[in-house]
């Protein structure tokens, strides 16, 4: 399913404006990564896709749906998204209720709403915690909880805000495998994150935003390896694509089999 | 006598079974900045607590061993008297604002008011502190309109501002932007210079390697490993337990099994990888 962004402005009630227009498409089983400095417009234009803010101009549509003349609710069956912050979308009080929530509201068929329970708990490793109340577990997990009742709605979009903050070393490979898994089945993912070098390893496209504005968009080599252009909006790039530039390597290199096949290919 | 002083300290929630804390001995000196990594559930913020005062004094439960922070026990003070010089940075920033106030900056001054700092001195501290964030910007804004990383500045910020003798962060720069990030370790770096002391929870590996005197890994409520954050970031027993390290290590660990990396030890760091790579 299609996302298309159109001319979009967005202004705060406070007057402060957040998106300065910006036009995007984004197709169908995309894996794309959004990238930019705080208080880009990162949140807020994601916000926009599933109708929790309406443009002041311009218009977002979710397939053949403008997100004005559809509800939350309704454009939840199209999208699904995790908060930054998981304590303004968690409300029940255990875990499996919460990621029930979701694919219930939907409508789904019993069966299906208890593989799609399945699969989530299975994916995020919650199997064990299906009856804790999210509000006794660490943020971490509680992100994980998050993420697991977003997953389980089986939307055709899915949108990651900062899914990998203080996520140790194994949850983010855990993370990096559900988009993978999303991806398998065809669905769009669109992730937040400051995390470069996650952003590299595991997104096709990536969208750098820097003050209401698209600095860069394109596929994660070209803007990964753009260095200057980056530092307007805060962001490094990856740790390996640095160290190619150190070593002088002629390719922008951005994950380690393409450092370690540049490097073998320079030493015969 | 070292600054802080941790003592056998064992240490469980109300409830729990297993200690989130186990036998923690661990001296630290004035001006030192330490870094502590560790898995999700390690208990990187339990220790945060402890240091802080709130465990016990606000997290009840079962304590044993002691908790020193420049010759006073915990175990004698009161968590009022403990917040004087001991300054904690919450995981979670979404929670740390207090709620009373309508701008950033009454938000930042909130502290300081509360301990009777004279107004015009007042003015000059939440100026100074939020120049060092990068948040003089976002003085007249609501604390409730900001953005994810600015929200953590603000909570950051806040801190800072009281000049703690211990300033414990737990995550300060989860939300940040990469450059962002960078800055913040060189701010509080800086402020080690000046005799400030650190405890630091941590994922981001680079940073750490390059600010951080001493690293800390927890491991199940103990201390698995602690040193100079060369060799602990790059040692083969601290990768086969599940921490992460930076991509340098990572790629140079693979390097030298296929006899690309030459060198005995791993990098941390770009400029190490990029010495050892050169040759
Ligand atoms: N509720 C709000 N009311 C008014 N202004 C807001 C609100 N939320 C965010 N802003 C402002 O809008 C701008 C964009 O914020 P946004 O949350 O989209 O940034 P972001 O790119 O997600 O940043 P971060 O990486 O810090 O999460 C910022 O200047 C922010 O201060
Ligand atoms: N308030 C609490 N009550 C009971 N148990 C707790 C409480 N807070 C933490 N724990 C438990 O104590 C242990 C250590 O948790 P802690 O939050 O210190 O870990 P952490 O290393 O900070 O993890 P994370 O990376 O997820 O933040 C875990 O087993 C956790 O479940
Ligand atoms: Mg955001
Ligand atoms: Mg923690």
């Amino acid at each position: 399913m299609k996302i298309e962004i159109n001319s979009l402005h967005f202004t705060y009630p406070t007057g402060l404006e957040a998106i300065k227009g910006i036009s995007l498409t984004i197709n169908s089983g995309e894996q794309v990564a959004i990238v930019g400095q705080n208080g880009a417009g990162k949140t807020t234009l994601v916000r926009h896709f599933n109708g929790l803010l309406k443009p002041t101009s311009g218009s977002v549509t979710i397939g053949d749906w403008d997100t004005t003349k559809y509800s939350v609710a309704k454009l939840a069956s199209r999208i699904g998204y995790v908060f930054q912050n998981p304590d303004e979308q968690l409300f029940s009080r255990d875990v499996l209720t919460e990621i029930e929530f979701g694919p219930k509201n939907l409508g789904y068929s019993k069966e299906k709403i208890d593989e799609l329970v399945k699969q989530a708990l299975v994916w995020t490793e919650l199997t064990d915690k299906t009856e804790t109340n999210p509000y006794d577990l660490s943020p971490t997990w509680r992100k994980m909880v998050a993420l697991a009742s977003i997953i389980a709605m089986d939307t055709p979009i899915v949108i990651f805000d900062e899914p990998t903050t203080g996520q140790d070393f194994v949850n983010v490979s855990r993370i990096a495998n559900v988009i993978a898994e999303l991806k398998k089945q065809g669905k769009t993912v669109i992730t937040i994150t400051h995390d470069i070098d996650f952003c590299a390893e595991n997104f096709e496209r990536v969208i750098a935003l820097s003050n209401g504005k698209v600095l860069l968009d394109g596929k994660a080599h070209e803007v990964l390896g753009q260095e200057e252009i980056l530092a307007q909006t805060y962001v490094d790039p990856p740790q390996l694509t640095r160290l190619g530039k150190v070593l002088n390597l002629k390719e922008t290199v951005i994950n380690q089999e393409e450092f370690l096949n540049v490097i073998v290919r320079s030493e015969r | 006598m070292a600054f802080i002083n941790l003592q056998n300290l064992t240490y469980k929630y109300p409830l729990t079974k297993t200690p989130a804390l186990q036998n923690i001995n661990l001296q630290i000196d004035k001006g030192e900045f330490i870094s502590v990594i560790g898995a999700n559930g390690a208990g990187k913020s339990t220790l945060c607590y402890a240091l802080a005062g709130f465990v016990p004094h606000f997290f009840k439960g079962e304590i044993s061993g002691e908790i020193e922070v420049d010759g006073i026990a915990s175990s004698k003070s009161t968590l009022d008297e403990w917040v004087v010089n001991v300054g904690l940075a919450f995981q979670n920033p979404f929670n740390q604002i207090s709620g009373a106030k309508y701008t950033v900056f009454e938000e930042i001054a909130f502290g300081l008011e509360n301990i009777g700092v004279p107004r015009e001195q007042m003015k000059s501290r939440v100026e100074e502190a939020m120049k060092l964030t990068g948040i003089s910007n976002l003085a007249d804004r609501s604390p409730y309109s900001l953005s994810g990383g600015q929200q953590q500045r603000v909570a950051l910020t806040s801190i800072l501002v009281m000049q703690p003798k211990l300033l414990v962060l737990d995550e300060p720069t989860s939300q940040m932007d990469p450059i962002g990030t960078r800055e913040v370790f060189e701010v509080i770096h800086n402020l080690t210079q000046s005799g400030m002391t650190v405890v630091m929870v941590e994922h981001k590996v680079e940073w750490i390697a390059h600010f951080a005197n001493r690293v800390i890994a927890l491991k199940d409520g103990s201390i698995f490993m602690e040193g100079k954050p060369s060799d602990v970031l790059t040692s083969d027993l601290l990768i086969e337990n599940g921490f992460g390290v930076s991509r340098y290590t990572s790629v140079a660990r693979e390097a030298k099994k296929q006899g690309l990396w030459k060198k005995e030890k791993l990098p941390v760091t770009l400029f190490e990888a990029a010495e050892g790579f050169k040759e």
